[in-house]
């Protein structure tokens, strides 16, 4: 498997903040890699970064190849790098059919009726196809969730970065979540998982990463990784 | 009786042209928060490239909109993406100014190709021609005006739901920043959006002047105008620009009939009781 992200020495601070420091880490294709650490660590800067929304300070992103450090957000999603939000974020004036046609239609450049089957498919796989023409601004919080995938799905990503996607879900529908997130997977798209439901993130990631103030701490297979004492100690609070 | 329900039939069709100067403004507000100033003007300008478009080619005024829609559209574009795109973000007051600025030199510009002498774009037999209905008389070119308006707001309303275009305008209008997640690119979208608004204006500014004679000055004017139907209507809303519009030309033209020296000052007022009463206006958009 070809590598498929590289992130070299990233810096990135607001002021005295640094919410990334010299982070480097890669990504193959086909992987799930999950991403730990406390709140504040940075995890959802990384992701910021990684789809443009923040630019770096010092580094480089490279993305099947290309350096995409100075790449706009837009053309980065063209190109195969979608995001869920921890806090759900929806087109709130649309439908649910329509946040997914939009992702459908200007990311993953598909026209009229590919389009609608495409969204139609991705809202079949999340469970949300009874909801597609309820108004997303008037969704419970576990369709806000799932729609966050959905849509993100539909921009057909290669990288698909989630972010803190469990928060607030039932046992039950963890599982739902983590056998959905495992199927994805299984399709070919690699995927990078903020999570702090351990368990779920542990269901399902191959490799972890550790921040903890912009710096990676830790890196490598799950059950190592979090055995370590640094992981403890910053994560888990035990000394 | 007739005089009256006649002031009010006119003053529907009235507000047919208005809410044509209303459906830019309010589009272009509801897609990026733009409040542009310069509207009027962009009107007043359509007015004389329809004028030009008729004095080079001989042709009808109706028939220059063909030169003067895809025109227009092309300064729309290139204004948004070199010019307004930059002012766009967190605080309102740069879009303003600017848009002030940019009222200011089209004044001066048009002053300077076209003097200040009034103008009229000439429309032939269709600008006396009327059907008779009943005790009433109505004149082609104000129902022409108000079945375009009616037409451009269905349009306008159907690109807005049903298209792709209309779709990527929401979800901008919507959040910026997720839209650019999702791959949008919002200068390009802002640009059609103000292409779109004033296409709209070409159509305007060509019945405007059809209808009345025009000078490089009357822009701000016709912005008032605009403003008051999008308030009265509601913001947001194309149809209610539409039911503003009437409001506002009926207002108006009854004014009018009880004095002649109280047209404009009837149609502030109702403007400013509309705002006292529903500062959201008839039709505000559900959504938020």
């Amino acid at each position: 498997m070809s590598q498929l992200l590289a992130v070299n020495h990233l810096s990135k601070s607001f002021g005295a903040v640094v919410v990334a420091n010299d982070l480097s880490f890669s990504v193959t294709e086909g992987e799930a890699v999950g991403i730990l650490g406390p709140n504040g660590a940075g995890k959802t800067s990384l992701f910021n970064l990684l789809t443009g929304a923040l630019r770096a300070d010092n580094g480089t992103i490279e993305f099947c190849g290309k350096d995409i450090t100075h790449t706009p957000a837009a053309l980065r999603c063209k190109n195969g790098i979608a995001r869920s939000f921890q806090i759900p974020k929806p087109f709130v004036g649309m439908t649910v059919f329509e946040n997914c046609l939009v992702a459908a239609t200007q990311a993953a450049g598909l026209r009229g009726a590919r389009a609608r089957q495409h969204a139609i498919e991705v809202l079949n796989d999340t469970g949300l196809i009874d909801k597609a023409n309820h108004h997303a601004g008037k969704l419970t919080l576990l369709d806000r969730k799932r729609l966050e995938m959905a849509r993100a799905l539909s921009t057909r990503p290669s990288l698909l970065l989630l972010d803190e996607i469990a928060g607030g879900l039932t046992e039950a529908e963890c599982q739902t979540l983590i056998s959905s997130i495992k199927k994805i997977q299984s399709a070919g798209t690699t995927i990078i998982w903020i999570e702090h439901v351990v368990h779920a993130l542990l269901a399902v990631v191959e490799r972890l990463i550790v921040l903890d103030f912009g710096k990676k701490i830790a890196e490598g297979d799950p059950q190592t990784t979090m055995a370590q004492d640094a992981v403890k100690a910053v994560y888990l609070g035990v000394e | 009786m007739t005089e009256w329900l006649n002031a009010i039939v006119q003053g529907v069709l009235l507000g047919g042209l208005y809410a044509l100067f209303a459906a830019g403004l309010s589009l272009i507000f509801g897609v990026m928060r733009l409040v542009n100033i310069a509207h009027g003007d962009l009107i007043v300008l359509a007015a004389y490239m329809a004028l030009t478009t008729v004095m080079v080619m001989g042709v009808h005024p109706l028939l220059a909109l063909l030169v003067v829609i895809p025109l227009m559209s092309i300064v729309g574009y290139i204004l948004q993406r070199l010019l307004l795109n930059q002012t766009l973000g967190n605080d309102i007051l740069p879009p303003l100014l600017v848009t002030f600025g940019l009222s200011v030199i089209l004044q001066n510009m048009l002053l300077e190709a076209y003097t200040a002498d009034p103008q009229k774009l000439n429309g032939g037999a269709i600008e006396t021609a009327s059907v008779s209905a009943g005790n009433l008389s109505i004149g082609i070119l104000p129902l022409l005006t108000f079945v375009i308006a009616v037409l451009v707001i269905v349009c306008l309303q159907w690109i807005f739901y049903n298209t792709a275009l209309g779709r990527q305008f929401r979800a901008v209008s919507d959040n910026q920043d997720i839209a650019q997640l999702m791959g949008l690119n919002k200068g390009h979208v802002f640009g059609l959006a103000l292409a779109l608004s004033l296409a709209v204006c070409g159509i305007a500014g060509v019945l405007l002047g059809m209808r009345t004679s025009f000078d490089p000055s009357i822009g701000s004017g016709r912005l008032i105008f605009a403003f008051e139907a999008v308030i009265i209507g509601g913001l947001g809303s194309l149809w209610g620009t539409l039911a503003g519009g009437i409001v506002l030309g009926v207002a108006q033209t009854v004014g009018g009939k009880i004095n002649p020296g109280w047209q404009l000052l009837a149609g502030h007022i109702v403007f400013l009781l509309v705002l006292a009463v529903r500062p959201r206006g008839f039709f505000p958009r559900v959504e938020h």
